[in-house]
């Protein structure tokens, strides 16, 4: 075996190159299934509070498959299984235009906006029903009430389950990589396979997922702190 | 559309594939190897786990340090990098190969054992104090009474928790599939390179049995969920109905 030397991977320009496109394309699916998820997220909790059971056991259904499937067997299904259903045409554009990417945002998007959903849902029961009353009382109409007194309550409630689910989304864009997307994990094993030098490339990607996760809770931390109410406890 | 004879069709051809791989003339695989890697991959967390959680409350800092530090980098890694990794340093520290399902398997006790630790910290601390008080004062040791008081109660406060983590990692078995673990998802992509054309109804079916387990192990820890949570609300209204004279002379 040859000796520790990080340097032999970092200044090679052809693994640098392919490590920091492994980084670009990790915050590009990582920040692409994150907004997907979230406005879904939102669409999702706004459904399942309507009146009528059908709307609202939809979302259900929706939400206990996407929990209940892994993520890796969703990220499958869609780049095999529903790419193949779709007209050629549109195989081919996806061919040209990077598909598999599209199709990590997609899943890993659809999967999250799951999760999301349901942080949102119990911060918004957490919020005492007397708020609601006293909103309405004061006359404020129902999106009214939701938008100035409800909704800014719930998200307080629901900062640190959505921080988590935000870090495991951003842990969870490796998966792609089964998928052949070039992101970092994918990169590694590249780099790996031509320099050798498993040790050093593995030790870079480590830091790089941890410092990116440790930064995330930080802010999800430091956001929390920043909207606490004062006086509340 | 046909897609539903055709999977019934592909279920029918593989059942067998998918429930145990190709036990007898090869290594066990589908569910039943998916199963019985994540029951020991709990199993064998759960003890290390409740180490971890003792030692990261621990007064002294050389206990806790190192297993906030793991906790920490175990949160922030993912699980795929990590295979990689044991898949590559646990040869060199035992000196020879190591099979794939040994590889996952060490993983997941690491990887798991990390999260319970704090699943049970978090059990642990949300005992009110004065548990751990009463206990010091009747003359137990520190560690007496994490074991006759503490842990026991704060256990079975978690038995849901555990459970939940249990399902997590029936889902996270699946990325075994990344070193060729015989394992379900493994198990669909034997079938999906045989048939070549179906690749939906074969992605479809493996989606299905995970939500089938899955699901109905979700079912059944939110009952015993209830349960515990009756029995707990019960004993504090048989507790708090009680006279303070009465509570006193019955616990004495």
């Amino acid at each position: 075996m040859k000796g520790f030397d990080l340097m032999a991977v970092l200044l090679n320009p052809e693994f640098s190159r392919m490590l920091v496109h492994g980084v670009k394309m990790t915050f590009i699916i990582f920040i692409g299934s994150w907004l997907l998820a979230m406005s879904l997220g939102m669409i999702l909790l706004a459904v399942r509070m309507l009146p009528g059971r059908i709307a609202s056991g939809f979302v259900a259904i929706y939400v206990s498959y996407h929990r209940n499937v892994p993520t890796l067997v969703q990220l499958m299904l869609w780049y095999f299984g529903i790419s193949s259903l779709l007209p050629g045409s549109v195989q081919m554009w996806l061919g040209d235009h990077n598909g598999e990417a599209v199709f990590a945002v997609v899943a890993l998007g659809l999967c999250q906006a799951a999760y999301f959903s349901e942080d949102q849902r119990s911060g918004l029961r957490a919020v005492p029903r007397g708020q609601w009353e006293a909103a309405r009382a004061l006359g404020h109409s129902y999106v009214g009430a939701m938008t100035y007194i409800l909704l800014p309550q719930a998200v307080r409630n629901a900062m640190p389950a959505l921080v988590n689910h935000t870090v495991s989304l951003f842990k969870n864009s490796s998966l792609a990589m089964a998928i052949g997307v070039a992101e970092l994990t994918h990169a590694v094993k590249e780099v790996e396979n031509q320099s050798f030098r498993p040790f050093e490339t593995y030790l870079i990607a480590t830091i790089v997922y941890l410092v990116c996760s440790l930064l995330l809770m930080w802010l999800g931390h430091y956001l929390e702190q920043r909207s606490r109410m004062a006086g509340a406890v | 559309m046909s897609l539903l004879p055709s999977m019934i069709d592909i279920v029918r051809d593989n059942w067998l594939l998918l429930l145990v791989g190709q036990y007898p003339n090869g290594p066990l695989g589908g569910i039943a190897a998916t199963l019985i890697l994540s029951v020991l991959g709990i199993a064998l967390a759960f003890p290390l786990s409740v180490a971890m959680a003792l030692a990261s409350l621990s007064p002294w800092r050389a206990l806790r340090w190192p297993v906030m530090a793991m906790v920490y980098i175990t949160r922030g890694v993912p699980l795929l990098l990590i295979i990689l990794w044991v898949y590559f340093v646990l040869p060199l520290l035992i000196g020879h190969s190591v099979p794939a399902f040994a590889t996952m398997l060490v993983t997941l006790v690491g990887y798991e054992a990390a999260f319970l630790s704090e699943i049970v910290r978090a059990g642990i601390l949300a005992l009110p104090q004065g548990q751990m008080d009463a206990a010091r004062a009747l003359g137990h040791s520190h560690l007496g009474a994490m074991r006759y008081v503490i842990l026991p109660q704060a256990l079975f406060n978690m038995i849901p928790s555990i459970l939940s983590q249990f399902v997590s990692t029936i889902k996270e078995t699946t990325l075994g599939y990344i070193i060729n673990v015989p394992e379900l998802t493994f198990a669909a992509g034997q079938i999906n390179n045989r048939l070549l054309t179906k690749p939906f109804e074969v992605y479809f079916i493996l989606a299905i049995s995970y939500f089938i387990v899955c699901w109905s192990l979700t079912q059944a820890i939110n009952m015993i969920e209830r349960r515990i949570a009756a029995r707990r609300t019960a004993s504090v209204a048989a507790e708090s109905a009680m006279p303070a004279t009465a509570a006193s002379a019955s616990g004495a």
